[in-house]
């Protein structure tokens, strides 16, 4: 466990010197943030009907979407690994006297954590203070707060698995475009990267439900803002941890697999 | 321009190389802007229309942005990725050769996998123009016309000016994303739906509201009087490229090698 831990803490220092590219990251997320609070507030001021989210729930969604953008990416591209199965320096890896999986896993796992922990503190300041109806709301009680941790923390375990999927199919695939973009382009908009999951038509609603990529982002960010009732959200991480069980395991079961028949490429 | 095109057809050629590779990133390209497409489509779905806007004039004004932005991706790439000539100390070969500068970097690089994405934005375009009751007249197809390529000259003159901030940081920038995937963004929808603010700095510091909002209202019929005012709207684009032009001179006349 403690190779995996220092791993895990390398990476995440190695992931917080990139100052001036999170500089520039923010100013890039704040102003798609407020792009698209702009079109969504253009497409409610008109709305006579029902509608199936409140703008100011769906403010929250956006910022958040945009504060944790690095947890939600699933093109969150580490070349390393890429290239350390492309190229056949696996070899090295499979000498290391520790589980693949979770060596991998953890690295993964700092990357996008040290991102999100340069970025989401000032985004989430200056969302804070915006006038309105762009400033961001406070969630409706302690409990929702915390169950939004609990939640967004599964959330991330699940993305990071979903993408240990991706990176162990390049072993059969060879090479990390086309199939694994595709996936992502998908992935994302199931996920409420586009629009919002409340927002789609029913029959998308439901496929949405059915895949995992929901569960990562759009699950958590509407426990915050009290759209989905705490009972439910109870219920909802115990379908996350069922989700991180299954996605662990398949990746796990794949990889020995991948790894039994891994070819070494070049000299 | 001559060795423009002759760079084009080397480049070409050399991509074309890895057919396989070629193929699948164009078919990656093509679906991309499709799920945002499809956002905008569900969107109006529920919400039937946008301020005045409806689904097929909002499909005209995203396939109009989306064209002009791969035209641009493909063919003014070089800029886009200058950081990697200038850091890698490439950009001495490039001034000791006896022809322009902005040619040479054009020449550099081109991404002809972008077509997948211009095909799905020329399929937006035909489908929403079939839909839209337009009476078509020449000047409208001209200004149609103006439009992607105008679109083209305004992408071409950020990366340009991205470019030129690598004299000086070395390092290539992701501020200049706020401006390029930024304004594709905000340029899909017409723009009066956003606050004045960015109305304002969209069309008069970087004019994308030249090029998609205030010829389209010409187009739709939607403005009386003062048609050919609208009309020529697009020439902004070439306004704007030209200070770009300039200001990247200067920062070629600043260049110091890396050395490496």
């Amino acid at each position: 466990m403690n190779a995996y831990i220092s791993v895990w803490k390398l990476r995440f220092i190695n992931g917080m010197q990139y100052r001036a590219a999170a500089l520039a990251g923010m100013a890039t997320q704040l102003f798609f943030g407020l792009i698209f609070i702009m079109v969504f507030v253009a497409f409610y001021s008109q709305s006579s009907g029902q509608v199936p989210i409140s703008l100011k729930d769906l403010v929250t969604y956006v910022w958040l979407q945009q504060i944790f953008l690095a947890f939600i990416m699933l093109w969150f591209r580490d070349n390393e690994i890429f290239q350390l199965i492309t190229s056949g320096n696996i070899a090295y890896e499979l000498c290391r006297p520790c589980n693949i999986y979770s060596f991998w896993y953890a690295k993964l796992l700092a990357q996008r954590l040290s991102s999100a922990v340069l970025r989401c503190f000032p985004i989430l300041a200056v969302t804070f203070v915006l006038p309105q109806p762009y400033r961001m709301s406070l969630p409706p009680s302690p409990a929702a707060l915390a169950l939004f941790l609990i939640t967004l923390i599964l959330g991330l375990l699940v993305i990071v698995a979903i993408s240990m999927l991706i990176y162990i199919s390049v072993f059969w695939t060879m090479s990390p475009t086309g199939s694994t973009l595709m996936i992502s382009v998908a992935g994302e908009f199931l996920a409420g990267m586009i629009i919002p999951v409340p927002l789609m038509p029913l029959w998308l609603q439901k496929i949405a439900y059915v895949l995992p990529f929901r569960w990562t982002t759009d699950f958590p960010f509407r426990v915050y803002s009290g759209h989905i009732p705490q009972a439910e959200a109870l219920w909802g991480i115990l379908v996350q941890l069922l989700w991180l069980a299954v996605l662990i395991g398949v990746g796990q079961w794949s990889l020995r697999r991948a790894l039994r028949q891994v070819v070494v490429q070049g000299g | 321009m001559g060795l423009y095109f002759k760079y084009l057809s080397i480049l070409f050629k050399s991509q074309l190389q890895y057919r396989t590779s070629f193929w699948l990133l164009t078919f990656g390209q093509f679906f991309i802007p499709f799920s945002v497409f499809a956002g905008l489509y569900f969107m109006f779905e529920r919400f039937g229309q946008l301020r005045g806007w409806s689904f097929y004039e909002t499909a005209l004004c995203f396939a109009i942005i989306h064209m002009a932005f791969s035209l641009s991706e493909c063919f003014a790439r070089g800029f886009d990725a200058f950081s990697s000539l200038v850091a890698g100390g490439e950009f001495d070969r490039v001034l000791v050769r006896p022809r322009s500068t902005v040619v040479q970097v054009l020449g550099s690089k081109f991404e002809f996998t972008r077509f997948g994405r211009l095909l799905q934005s020329a399929i937006i375009l035909v489908w929403a123009l079939y839909n839209l009751p337009i009476e078509w007249s020449i000047a409208k197809v001209i200004t149609l016309l103006l439009m992607v390529a105008s679109g083209v000259l305004i992408f071409t003159g950020i990366y340009m000016l991205a470019a030129t901030l690598c004299f000086w940081t070395i390092q290539g920038m992701e501020v200049a994303n706020i401006f390029t995937d930024g304004g594709r963004e905000m340029a899909q929808y017409p723009l009066n739906i956003y606050q004045k603010w960015v109305t304002v700095f969209f069309t008069f510091i970087i004019p994308f509201g030249c090029v998609s909002y205030l010829p389209l209202l010409y187009i739709l019929d939607k403005v009386h009087g003062n048609e050919i005012l609208y009309m020529l709207m697009p020439l902004a684009g070439v306004l704007f490229l030209l200070p770009c032009i300039l200001v990247w001179q200067l920062g070629v006349r600043h260049y110091r090698s890396t050395g490496s």
